[in-house]
């Protein structure tokens, strides 16, 4: 009697319930099947075994998302801290400048920078240069950086402020020095925004096709381009089994990264 | 330290934006090179308005924007009260950890499980993958916007707490009246949050569109991605104009609303 009655307090779920079932565990499962199957659908280890020749894609991937991340957080941390110490007015006007890009469709985002860093473009005509760089890793690494640097100031920026102002007095009341208030008290205190900056910023990074298209001007290939020519090609076996093993290494480090933190609120933002 | 937090706010935002203002700059061009600005002309907006394909991209997508949000809100508002009200602590976080995967997953692996399993859908009730086109890409629309309008009501029912609802029917409303009564009226913000969310979410979405859409049925950013697959023409960047000053006016708009609540809540304080 009691295990019916608490199962209907939670009836209103049972619709997202059965959903989540429907369009999200049986799409994954499928993933499964087409990742341990041949073309024909019989069981096999082939697609599984054949990505180790996928390895130095993923290892190039890994690079330059980590590399693309550590920079927005270099460059982002600062901002975050500068805008959440400004006026409140002031605050409101930085943080609208900040979603404004955000909101800008990504495509259109890297479409814009290829236009500027492009061998013909912008940059190269008014300096009267012909620099190459499209098609060099720093130009991915600096689509990346563009497109999602907002990612990663956002929720710093919401974690630092929500400190109390007071944390600052009294620890430099108690003897501390400027730099110890920030590395023992402030860095401390915005680790949950910095952990959902870096996943936020990590997560479309590595998987990312479109930047590597346009601004690695076809030269390398990153590990969402690979998923996309399977797709394109039709070797949706393959294309499963990558996309298999991504999701398996994300979604661990999600959970490892999500160990250092104990807030609950997560990289939701807006 | 004051001088250098501008300069460096200054610099920063000088590159977020200076791409997309060139864009801009570059929409009003009179010739058709995206390098050097020959002279004002709209002709590349003319070219746009003349083609009946932007209008169906455009309506398409917010035909897809306006239903996907309307039932991610409806089923994600429901799921929020259920798991507001389930007694077992695992239950609850099930259900949690399934809800956040297409947040957390890449949006590529979404795309391809998503694919993957409207293709054997159409397999089995044996239909072509284009009749089931449109279907196929509410469904995922609305399943990786559910876990934002979840995660923005169930918030506001956590502060809200039981007591209201226990009133209203200790004083005789049924319990879907007291949810319809009392408790939605009170979480509404939430859900009109939610709800928002879900709708720019769905709008701005490529990478899973890409791998879902057939192409009887283009989205704006599937056919900007078309429009970027070709060599460089301006109407790609009248085109991205226009979206940029809609999502500026948007962003204005809301801000100067919520900007006023505050005020009459401040005056009303007092």
């Amino acid at each position: 009697m009691k295990k019916r009655h608490s199962f209907m307090r939670s009836i209103a779920a049972a619709p997202h319930i059965f959903w989540s079932v429907l369009f999200i565990i049986l799409p994954l499962l499928i993933v499964l099947y087409y990742a341990f199957t041949d073309a024909s659908g019989a069981f096999s280890f082939e697609n599984i075994l054949s990505l180790t020749e996928y390895a130095p894609i993923f290892a190039l991937s890994l690079e330059l998302s980590i590399i693309a991340t550590a920079i927005c957080l270099v460059i982002g941390y600062p901002l975050a801290y500068i805008i959440a110490k400004a006026k409140p007015e002031r605050q409101k006007l930085y943080i609208m400048l900040l979603m404004l890009p955000m909101w800008t469709n990504l495509l259109i985002r890297t479409y814009s920078i290829m236009a500027i860093l492009d061998d013909g473009g912008i940059l190269n005509t008014l300096l009267g240069t012909t620099m190459h760089i499209v098609g060099t890793k720093g130009a991915v690494i600096f689509g990346m950086v563009y497109d999602f640097l907002p990612y990663m100031v956002l929720p710093i920026y919401t974690c630092v402020s929500k400190i109390d102002k007071n944390m600052w007095e009294a620890a430099s009341d108690l003897g501390c020095s400027p730099v110890k208030v920030m590395t023992k008290v402030i860095l401390p205190l915005s680790m949950s925004g910095i952990i959902s900056g870096v996943t936020m910023v990590l997560v479309p990074s590595i998987s990312t096709f479109y930047i590597s298209q346009k601004l690695g001007g076809g030269t390398f290939e990153l590990i969402g381009d690979t998923i996309e020519r399977q797709f394109v090609t039709g070797a949706l076996n393959v294309g499963a089994a990558i996309s298999l093993v991504m999701m398996i290494l994300i979604l661990l480090s999600l959970s490892v990264m999500n160990k250092f933190t104990d807030s609950d609120e997560g990289g939701i933002i807006v | 330290m004051k001088h250098l937090s501008r300069a460096y706010l200054i610099l920063i935002f000088g590159i977020l934006y200076i791409p997309i203002l060139t864009l801009i700059l570059f929409s009003f061009n009179s010739s058709n090179s995206t390098a050097s600005f020959t002279g004002f002309s709209l002709e590349w907006y003319a070219e746009l308005f003349a083609s009946a394909e932007t209008f169906i991209a455009l309506r398409n997508s917010l035909i897809l924007a306006v239903l996907s949000a309307l039932i991610s809100t409806v089923i994600g508002t429901a799921a929020a009260e259920g798991i507001y009200k389930m007694r077992s602590k695992f239950m609850k976080s099930a259900v949690n950890s399934v809800t956040n995967i297409p947040m957390m997953n890449p949006d590529i692996v979404t795309g391809m499980s998503m694919m993957l399993f409207f293709v054997a859908v159409a397999a089995i009730i044996g239909l072509e993958y284009e009749s089931i086109g449109f279907t196929a890409m509410l469904i995922s629309h609305t399943t990786f916007c559910l876990p934002y309008v979840i995660l923005s009501v169930l918030p506001r029912i956590n502060e809200l707490g039981d007591s209201l609802s226990e009133a209203a029917l200790d004083l005789g409303c049924t319990p879907i009246q007291a949810f319809f009564k009392v408790k939605l009226p009170n979480i509404m913000p939430g859900v009109l949050s939610g709800m928002i969310m879900a709708f720019t979410m769905s709008l701005d979405d490529f990478v899973i569109s890409y791998f879902v859409g057939s192409s009887n049925f283009q989205t704006l950013p599937l056919l900007i991605y078309s429009m970027t697959k070709k060599k460089v023409t301006p109407d790609m960047y009248a085109l991205s104009t226009l979206i940029i000053v809609t999502v500026f006016v948007l962003l204005v708009l809301s801000n100067i609303k919520s900007g006023k609540k505050l005020d009459a809540k401040k005056k009303g304080g007092k």
